[in-house]
């Protein structure tokens, strides 16, 4: 059985603001599906005694003092950006939402 | 549209009852931002105090900054939380170009503090308000929409973006839903934020000001029939000021207390406060939960605060601001309504500080409220950033005790500090302010000058006020011209108004 519907793979292109045609519905669809059977498999063989684990390190508290370091400069900042104006990022407007 | 007229506020809540929630977002204020060492100056250039980590590039790996970590743990404890042994940050994805990652790192299930409450009184009754979380999560970048009116989404075709605010740390302060208020719910909502703003203002960190937006307040209010479950709740958004707090949540009342007399169902959304109009208008449909997928944040190791850290950041919290009031309120003999403007003006300290430093309550308080305070409203700039120091004040109320300056003079020579020219005895000597005689021997004098000169002294106050030349003439002559004739001019005038 496949572990991620077409309609699921369409719900998740609305939330990240992809338009997605239908033929490549079914195509991420599969691809998806052997991306989360292939990790559904970790869950077959991790044993009760094995916790989920967020993080590869056994670190804790790792943290930098609040001083300042030099930023980017405007230019810079904008300099990888498809468009720009006044010192901005210039983006197409959202539908239908308002942060 | 509904085209009946809404409800009054007591006829909604003679029917309802309310239960309120509020989420109050602080922006804290450290040095630099929280996963990276970008500065967080407000007001800076757009995409000037940002860098590949806040700015989402390629391979770009936070840090964690340590001052917000403890900030946030300061709150937790000042809020009566329980501070987390061990948790992590999270990912909430979204796409929406405010955040360059498509996802804020913020907290889900491991809140940072949790379980704790706020103590608020009103009109002399004690409330508590349940703490359900206080969480760390970053700021997002501020967009401009241009194209159509200006600065609304509607109508605009496109964004601009800047992204200084972005990655700024952000403590989200949640309360547990708070039924039971009946009428009283907006005022107490009021209220909890003040005393919210107020606690966090005395761990120093944060300047919480609602109008620059380091302090931002989200309201979330339901009805319900008496003995009924609670009803489906609004979140009301873009609620600017303490004003707002409640004036958005008494509107919100009656709204929803017109839909349900008509047998509308509420839908749970969220809603936008317009500030001119003192109402709400429907916001964007959220996303749930799920559809943030959030996730434990893989780049930032997970925290877990040495308990005897938070001990000792428990032993080092200020004295919780209501009982500092009530107790400076009494050492200074001021109404409960006076120490809340003193409060509200952000003067407590500066006041406490200038009595310490030599002068009486009710001088110390008069220059800070009065003529220092309205400089504060009228420029926009802090009390405490002003131009006079509490030491200053302290020695300008001193010259005025000592009489070598009047009320008049006093102002004058506060103006020049304020201006940046020195202390009060300096800026006298540089500006000649001092009072010439002492107000005694001199009203001695005009006093003589009235009583000598009846008829001059009753045409002054028919309001000849040119008469009065004769009279500070007489005066200048008793004192040998030694007096003032501008302050002498004003005594006379004073004693015939």
């Amino acid at each position: 059985m496949a572990a991620i519907s077409r309609e699921e793979v369409a719900h998740l292109a609305r939330l990240s603001r992809l338009a997605v045609t239908e033929q490549e519905l079914d195509q991420f669809a599969g691809q998806l599906d052997v991306i989360l059977q292939s990790v559904a498999r970790v869950g077959e063989v991790a044993a009760d005694d094995i916790p989920p684990t967020s993080h590869s390190v056994p670190l804790t508290n790792v943290y930098r003092d609040d001083v300042p370091q030099p930023s980017l400069t405007q230019d810079e900042a904008l300099s990888g950006a498809p468009d720009a104006f006044d010192g901005r990022f210039r983006v197409p407007r959202i539908l239908d939402e308002e942060a | 549209m509904t085209t009946t007229a809404l409800p009054t506020y007591e006829d909604a809540i003679a029917r309802f009852e309310p239960v309120i929630g509020l989420e109050t977002h602080v922006e804290l204020g450290t040095q630099t931002k929280m996963f990276c060492g970008c500065r967080t100056e407000f007001g800076a250039e757009p995409n000037t105090q940002v860098c590949p980590v806040c700015l989402a590039l390629p391979g770009a790996l936070p840090v964690a900054n340590r001052a917000g970590i403890e900030a946030t743990i300061r709150i937790g404890l000042a809020l009566n939380c329980d501070i987390a042994t061990w948790c992590r940050m999270a990912r909430k994805n979204y796409f929406y170009p405010d955040m360059p990652k498509n996802f804020q790192t913020s907290q889900y299930d491991e809140p940072l503090c949790a379980e704790g409450y706020v103590d608020v009184e009103y009109e002399g009754k004690p409330y508590r308000i349940g703490i359900e979380r206080v969480h760390l999560e970053e700021d997002t970048g501020k967009s401009l929409h241009v194209g159509g009116a200006t600065g609304r989404i509607q109508g605009a075709t496109e964004s601009l973006v800047d992204y200084n605010r972005a990655g700024i740390p952000l403590v989200e302060i949640v309360t547990k839903p708070v039924p039971g208020l009946g009428a009283l719910a907006p005022e107490i909502a009021k209220a909890y934020v003040t005393e919210l703003r107020d606690i966090i203002r005395s761990l120093g960190v944060s300047d919480v000001r609602m109008e620059q937006g380091s302090l931002r307040c989200d309201v979330n209010t339901s009805l319900n029939k008496p003995g009924e479950e609670w009803g489906t709740r609004t979140e009301t958004k873009n609620v600017n000021s303490l004003r707002s707090v409640e004036r958005a949540v008494r509107s919100e009342i009656i709204r929803q207390a017109s839909l349900l007399d008509e047998g509308t169902r509420i839908i749970q959304e969220t809603r936008h406060f317009h500030e001119d109009r003192g109402d709400t208008s429907p916001g964007r449909s959220k996303e749930t939960a799920t559809d943030y997928r959030y996730f434990p944040e893989p780049d930032l190791v997970p925290i877990a605060p040495d308990p005897a850290w938070v001990a000792e950041l428990k032993a080092a919290l200020p004295e919780r601001p209501s009982s500092k009031r009530a107790r400076l309120r009494e050492d200074w003999g001021i109404s409960e309504i006076d120490m809340q403007s003193v409060a509200n003006a952000g003067a407590v300290e500066l006041i406490e500080e200038t009595i310490a430093a030599g002068a009486s309550p009710a001088g110390a308080r008069k220059w800070w409220m009065g003529e220092l305070a309205r400089r504060a409203n009228e420029t926009g700039i802090d009390l405490a950033d002003i131009g006079a120091t509490p030491l200053q004040v302290a020695e300008l109320q001193k010259l005025v005790d000592a009489g070598k300056l009047n009320d008049k003079l006093a102002r004058a020579v506060l103006e020049g500090v304020v201006a940046g020219e020195g202390d009060p005895a300096a800026v006298m000597a540089a500006r000649g302010l001092e009072v010439v005689n002492d107000e005694g021997a001199l009203t001695a004098a005009v006093d003589e000058a009235i009583a000598a000169n009846p008829d001059i002294a009753a045409k002054i106050r028919e309001g000849k006020v040119a008469a009065a030349g004769a009279l500070v003439g007489a005066v200048m002559k008793t004192t040998r011209g030694q007096a003032d004739a501008k302050t002498v001019r004003d005594l006379i005038l004073a004693r015939l108004s």
